[in-house]
């Protein structure tokens, strides 16, 4: 068995990945995360001599979109290398082993190897029914959960589900689901990665990253990394000029909308979220929601089954208020600089997220969004 | 007698459960139970009808698409909206898209581990698998030199002790027959297939933004821009690269998966007779072939009971029921009657054993899946099912395409029926659409031509314009099976939403009557070599493509309040 130094790159030359590429590639995860040009040779030195740490990803009440978008991870060709140097020991979706032996495989990760795994955890976590309402091998999800993330090194809650509660938890939570951070009080180095799904791109950055430096990136408020949440969709997207030219797409397949004018008042919730999309977009750069021409959906955001509903209503949506002026006034709202977390208290005025015959304590304005109970700390977990 | 129990099933989308008596060799009797549950339809209550979409497209991130597609068909079936003929034409394009991809990952990456030995792969000659390859395909991947590069990258991967998701498996189990070329040849496919699936699937981020979970759908429409002179469109420039793509995808299906499924078949011939199920087939239909308010399908709607294709009847959508006589729900009525969706009523009421728990007690409840029925028959759906009602109804392309397939292998119609026949039908439908793919882009490229830019009925977007209380149902065909959603809307809000999915249809468990399921079903009598190693289990019930996520969703709960439950446990 050879997991030393060297393997990578000889991973590499298989692929036809020459040592300068492979450098430059580094030089693209430094510049991602704004690292001097000198921390591009220790990524490549980290990677290089890493043995393939153990990955295990589990999923409890999920769709698999999560997987989905992890299986388009790609670009550029040492990403998939990147990907490799992981050995993913656990994957119900992708394990050739099935029931009793997929169980021992799980098993094997966590008592012989506690601590020094890395935990996926794609899909929100039942509480109701005696945990019931997931079980694999007769375990509740619950206790998968806790006994997988309690003795990992680190995990990753990929996607707005395992993150935040997701679709599960949408009102009225059938299930009583929440994400890994309420469900596993404590988790060691918990990092929110989420989105519907989330994106591969950033998967492999964020992965890359772990790998290189054993800690995780800073995040923000609710946990996410900064490199990919740090900004909002509205100021980095395309768009935008025509938001400040009050160019606006007024009905489907108008002139505007076919000359790419701005989705505000198509209800794009763009002003309010908080992703990457509009710099690398998706499937290796091709396209992205608004580029497509259809409204963001806000889908990298706590509850946004419920605070960015109805998705087709504009954002501003305050009494006595215009839609004119209250387009100005998201532009003053942030232009006050509340991009980095989720403005929580002046995004619960701006989006209206019930219908007014849905039951609830709040039939005008939602609550504000509530960030989940164990925030990670804002400069990443590990020491 | 041993009783085994496979939990997790895994190479599947979601949580399923199987368990079997297994006496002499073979599965005497089978109990298919589903492990998760959300509630869906709940928590679509009291929200716009025109968000639903984006709701249940999240039913299933592997078939993304195909609840989108259901949804909105119900809303407007419901609000009387008629999606423009761009709209059509780019739904065909999303659908066909999604399917051709998903059977391919299928083949591939959730099933082909039950028939392909990755460790026997390591002691393959590699010019004997080039001589193979050659001989099955003009592919250009084939050289002695390819195949040995694939062999020494999984030389070194198993070196290293790290199996990762090889870990742990059947590997040199007495069911695995292929020689080990062919078990190398498959894994460089598997290998190619992983990189193929992402490249192919960017048609569905030109015309969709994203996948997975597309985001241009519209309740009326779509929200692509059409206009061939636009930059911010789809365009002329967009109208090439779909074709650049699509034509990739049809290479790949023609010269690589179809020529790999009649080699492994080949070799697995007695999968020809095993796995049968229920013999009763359903499919609603797929793929419009115009704007017409009941429009011809490229892919014909209708029954086939107890395997006889000699008649196709027609299918009627009130005939369906469902029961939960062994589900974790409750009617109000009583679990002995069994209820028409439009009807349905779900209370969840979880009676299981309380986890951790070894057995499930499989005389009560005992899954989250309910029975849905057909006039009071288990019915199976999917690849199979779609392709022998085509096959039956005439369709000239897919009896052309089944004629090859049973010439080549050299066996019977009735070799349909049976594990491998789903696999076959499974690939015969992915070479179908791969070859259409082309005749609908240029459809919307005339169409585009003609001036037609319109993508949505801007008339029905107003949900003033709706009538005040209505009632909508669509459908369409999932790769997995025929999908149903059906909708209730009173004053522009969602007040009652059902799906019943291909997973439920086909995993379902026993209904009132005690009628098996077609996955238990199609268990029966198959042979299991080493009990502790099901590996022939796994064979049949992935045959179906499993997707539980899909099947398990279904709550209305009129009479119960359920907590909400917010912060920590």
């Amino acid at each position: 068995m050879s997991t030393g130094e060297g393997w990578l790159i000889g991973e590499l030359k298989r692929r036809g990945v020459s040592r300068r590429e492979f450098v430059l590639f580094c030089a693209g995860i430094a510049g991602t995360f704004a690292l001097p040009g000198s921390a591009a040779t220790k990524i490549a030195a980290a990677l290089s001599k890493t043995k393939k740490p153990i990955l295990v990803w589990l999923e409890f009440q999920d769709c698999c979109g999560n997987t989905e978008s992890f299986l388009r991870a790609s670009a550029p060709t040492v990403g998939e290398v990147i990907l490799d140097t992981l050995s993913l020991d656990y994957h119900e979706t992708i394990m050739a082993a099935a029931g009793t032996q997929a169980e021992e495989a799980l098993q094997n990760v966590v008592k012989t190897h506690k601590g020094e795994y890395l935990a996926v955890v794609e899909g929100s976590i039942p509480t109701g029914a005696g945990g019931a309402y997931c079980t694999i091998g007769g375990k509740s999800a619950l206790s998968i959960a806790r006994e997988v993330c309690g003795g990992a090194a680190a995990t990753i809650a990929m996607g707005t589900c395992a993150t935040y509660g997701g679709l599960p938890a949408a009102a009225p939570n059938p299930t009583g689901a929440l994400g890994v951070a309420d469900a596993v009080p404590g988790v060691k180095n918990l990092i929110n990665l989420s989105a519907c799904p989330a994106n591969a791109a950033n998967m492999v950055a964020l992965i890359a990253y772990y790998l290189t430096f054993k800690r995780w990136p800073p995040v923000d408020g609710v946990g996410r990394p900064l490199f990919a949440y740090g900004q909002s969709i509205h100021d980095a997207c395309e768009r935008r000029a025509h938001f400040d030219a009050g160019q606006y797409v007024e009905a489907w397949g108008d002139e505007a909308h076919r000359n790419g004018y701005c989705l505000f008042k198509m209800g794009c919730k763009g002003p309010v979220t908080h992703q990457n999309c509009p710099n690398i977009r998706w499937n290796e750069g091709t396209n992205w929601p608004i580029g497509c021409g259809h409204p963001c959906i806000g889908c990298a955001e706590p509850d946004f089954w419920d605070k960015m509903t109805p998705f087709y209503q504009h954002l501003p949506n305050v009494a006595g208020f215009g839609v004119s002026e209250s387009i100005d006034k998201v532009g003053v709202w942030l232009a006050a600089g509340t991009a980095v977390a989720f403005g929580a208290h002046t995004v619960g005025k701006m989006v209206q997220h019930r219908l007014a015959t849905r039951e609830g304590p709040d039939t005008e304005l939602p609550a504000p969004p509530s960030p989940p109970s164990k925030q990670p700390p804002k400069t990443g977990g590990m020491p | 007698m041993t009783h085994v129990v496979v939990d997790p099933v895994t190479r599947i989308e979601g949580h399923l459960r199987i368990e079997a008596e297994v006496d002499g060799g073979q599965v005497k009797d089978a109990w298919s139970s589903s492990t998760m549950f959300r509630g869906i339809e709940l928590i679509l209550k009291g929200r716009d009808p025109r968000d639903a979409w984006a709701f249940t497209q999240r039913i299933c991130g592997v078939c993304t698409t195909v609840h989108a597609i259901a949804s909105i068909r119900a809303v407007e079936n419901a609000i009387g909206a008629t999606p423009p003929p761009n709209a059509r034409i780019l739904r065909t394009l999303i659908n066909a898209a999604q399917c051709i991809q998903d059977h391919v990952i299928h083949f591939y990456h959730l099933h082909a581990l039950d028939w392909v030995d990755v460790v026997s792969a390591l002691s393959a000659d590699p010019a004997k698998t080039s001589s193979l390859a050659q001989s099955i395909s003009d592919w250009p991947l084939s050289s002695t030199q390819y195949f040995t590069g694939v062999k020494t990258r999984l030389k070194d991967f198993v070196d290293r002790g790290q199996l990762g998701p090889f870990a742990n498996a059947y590997w040199g189990h007495p069911a695995y027959k292929l020689p080990p070329e062919a078990n190398l040849m498959a894994v460089a496919h598997y290998l190619e297939a992983l990189d193929w699936q992402r490249e192919f699937i960017k048609i569905h981020a030109i015309l969709g933004g994203k996948n997975p979970h597309l985001q241009s759908f519209l309740v009326g429409g779509m929200a692509t821009p059409v206009d061939p002179n636009s930059q911010s469109s789809l365009n002329i420039g967009t109208i090439s690269n779909l074709r650049a793509l699509a034509a990739k995808g049809q290479d790949f299906v023609k010269r690589v998966y179809l020529p790999d499924v009649l080699a492994i078949a080949g070799f697995y011939k007695e999968w020809a007779g095993i796995g049968a199920g229920v013999g009763n087939y359903m499919t609603y239909g797929s793929y419009p072939e115009n704007d017409a308010p009941n429009p011809p399908m490229f892919l014909p709607a209708g029954i086939i009971m107890k395997q006889d294709i000699g008649k196709v009847l027609a299918l009627d959508p009130s005939r369906i029921s469902e029961s939960v006589k062994h589900a974790w729900y409750d009617y109000s009525g009583g679990d002995d009657k069994a209820l028409h969706p439009s009807q349905g009523e779900t209370l969840p009421h979880y009676t299981g054993p309380q986890p951790p728990y070894e057995r499930l007690d499989l005389a009560q409840k005992y899954s989250w899946l309910k029975s849905p029925r057909y006039g009071g028959d288990a019915m199976e759906v999917g690849p199979l099912a779609r392709m022998l009602v085509a096959y039956a109804s005439g369709q000239p392309r897919v009896k052309e395409l089944v004629g090859v397939a049973l010439g080549s292998l050299k066996v019977g119609p009735e070799a349909l029926f049976s594990t491998l026949g789903r696999v076959a039908a499974r690939c015969i439908e992915t070479v179908l659409l791969a070859e259409k793919m082309d005749g609908w882009i240029d459809e919307l490229a005339a169409n585009m031509g003609s001036g037609d830019y319109r993508i949505q009925d801007n008339a029905k977007w107003d949900p003033k314009s709706w009538p005040k209380d209505c009632f909508g149902a669509g459908y369409h065909e999932a790769p997995r099976g025929a999908l149903g959603h059906w909708v209730h809307i009173k004053d522009g809000i969602i007040v009652n939403y059902q799906c019943v999915v291909p997973s439920t249809w086909n995993a379902g468990p026993r209904d009132v009557a005690g009628k098996r399921g077609p996955y238990e079903a199609s268990l029966l009598g198959t042979p299991v070599a080493k009990p502790e190693q099901p590996l022939e289990i796994l064979r049949t019930v992935h045959s179906f493509d499993p997707c539980m996520a899909c099947g398990v969703h279904v709550v209305d709960v009129h009479k119960r309040e359920l907590a909400h439950v917010r912060g920590g446990p």
